[in-house]
C-alpha cells in the first residue's frame, strides 16, 4: 500500500478537477478544473518513469561511481511529458479567448442562463 | 434539477471506486517493467547523437517527428487567437 | 503604472533575457533546451507588459510583425530537418555529428566536463524553436491582454 502512494495522489488531482468541471456554474471554474486534469495527467507520465535510488540522466559531471544504464532514471517519459505541456498550453489560450467573446456577447457567465438567451 | 444533481453524484462516485481499484493492477512506484529501450539510449547517446543530455537528444534526435507535431499545434495556437480577435485589432 | 514599477521592470528585464538566452543555448549540455528557455523570456516579457500598458505596448509591437518572427522560426526548424534528408538519406538525420565543421566533436564516454562543441544538429534546432516559443507566447499574451481592455469591439 505504501509503494502506491504516488498514484493515489495523482487519482486525487483527476477527482479533484472533475468534481470542478460537472458541479460548477461559472465558466472560468471550469477553465481552471481542465487545467487540473492535465497537471495530474503530466505527474502520472513522469512517476511511470522513476528507478529506485537513480539520477537524472545527464552526462555533464556526473558523480562518480554510478554505473549508468542501471541507476539512471528512464529519461523517454520526461520527453513525453513536454509535448504534453505544450499542448495544455495551447489548449488554455483557446479556451479563455472564447470565454472572452462569451462575457461581451450574454453579460453573465453563469452556465445556465446563457443555454436560454437566444438572440 | 434534483435528478440532475443526484445522477452526477451517483456517476462520479462510480467513477472514483473504478480509479481507486485499478491502482493496484499498476507495477510499483519504483520498479518499471519495461527497460530495453531505455537502456539502448543511456548507453548510445554520446556515440550517435554527440550530446551529454539524455532527455534533449530523445526530443530531438530519436523522437524528432513528435516534436514537429508539437511546433505545429504551437503554431495553430496562435493561429487561432489571432483569428478570434480579428475585429479588435483593427 | 507608477514609476517605482517601471524602474524595477526596467531594472530586472536583462537579467531575465540572459538567463533565458543561456538556458536555451546550453541545451545539449545541462536541463534545459529550446521549450523551457523559451518559456522563461516570454515571462519576462510578460512583465514587461504588465509595467507598461497594454494599449501603447500594442501601438509600438505590431502583432503581425511578432507573427512573422514566430513563423520564421518554424521555417527554420523545417530547414534544418530537411538538410537532414538531404545530406544523410533520413529526415532529422543528424549530419553534423562526425568530425564535421561546426558542432562536429564527439564527447568522451562517462562522466566529462562540458564541451560546448559538441552535439550536431541539435544547438541549431534549439535556437529555431526558442525563437519560435518566444514570439508565440508573447503574442498570445499581447493580443489578449489589448481585447480585454479596448472599450468597443467591432
Amino acid at each position: 500500500m505504501i509503494e502506491y502512494l504516488p498514484f493515489i495522489a495523482v487519482v486525487a488531482m483527476i477527482l479533484i478537477g472533475l468534481y470542478a468541471v460537472v458541479f460548477r456554474r461559472n465558466l472560468i471554474k471550469m477553465v481552471i478544473g481542465i487545467s487540473i486534469i492535465e497537471s495530474g495527467v503530466n505527474l502520472f507520465l513522469i512517476m511511470l518513469g522513476y528507478r529506485e535510488g537513480g539520477v537524472a540522466p545527464i552526462f555533464t559531471s556526473l558523480p562518480s561511481g554510478t554505473t549508468y544504464p542501471g541507476e539512471m532514471v528512464l529519461p523517454v517519459p520526461q520527453a513525453l511529458t513536454l509535448t504534453s505541456i505544450v499542448i495544455g498550453v495551447a489548449v488554455l489560450a483557446l479556451m479563455l479567448s472564447l470565454v472572452m467573446h462569451i462575457y461581451r456577447k450574454y453579460g453573465t457567465l453563469d452556465v445556465q442562463k446563457i443555454r436560454r438567451l437566444k438572440e | 434539477m434534483e435528478k440532475r444533481m443526484v445522477t452526477g453524484i451517483l456517476v462520479f462516485s462510480l467513477l472514483a471506486v473504478f480509479f481507486f481499484f485499478s491502482i493496484f493492477q499498476l507495477h510499483p512506484f519504483g520498479e518499471p517493467g519495461q527497460v530495453q529501450m531505455d537502456d539502448y539510449i543511456i548507453t548510445h547517446t554520446q556515440n550517435e547523437t554527440g550530446t551529454n543530455n539524455g532527455v534533449t537528444s530523445v526530443v530531438f534526435d530519436y523522437r524528432g517527428f513528435d516534436t514537429l507535431g508539437e511546433a505545429t499545434i504551437l503554431f495553430s495556437a496562435v493561429a487561432g487567437v489571432l483569428l478570434i480577435f480579428r475585429r479588435v485589432r483593427h | 503604472m507608477t514609476k517605482i514599477v517601471r524602474t524595477t521592470a526596467n531594472i530586472l528585464f536583462p537579467f531575465t533575457l540572459i538567463f533565458g538566452l543561456y538556458v536555451i543555448a546550453h541545451g545539449h549540455l545541462t536541463p534545459g533546451g529550446g521549450f523551457q528557455g523559451g518559456a522563461i523570456v516570454a515571462s519576462g516579457c510578460a512583465l514587461l507588459l504588465v509595467a507598461y500598458g497594454s494599449p501603447w505596448m500594442f501601438n509600438c509591437i505590431k502583432d503581425t510583425r511578432l507573427a512573422t518572427f514566430e513563423s520564421l522560426g518554424a521555417i527554420g526548424f523545417i530547414t534544418i530537418a530537411f538538410l537532414g534528408l538531404v545530406f544523410s538519406a533520413v529526415f532529422f538525420g543528424n549530419f553534423l555529428t562526425g568530425s564535421g565543421s561546426l558542432f562536429g566533436t564527439t564527447p568522451a564516454t562517462g562522466s566529462t566536463l562540458s564541451d560546448f562543441n559538441t552535439g550536431g544538429v541539435l544547438p541549431l534546432m534549439n535556437f529555431a524553436v526558442g525563437v519560435k516559443v518566444i514570439a508565440g507566447l508573447f503574442v498570445i499574451v499581447l493580443v489578449m491582454a489589448y481585447a480585454s481592455s479596448s472599450k468597443e469591439w467591432d
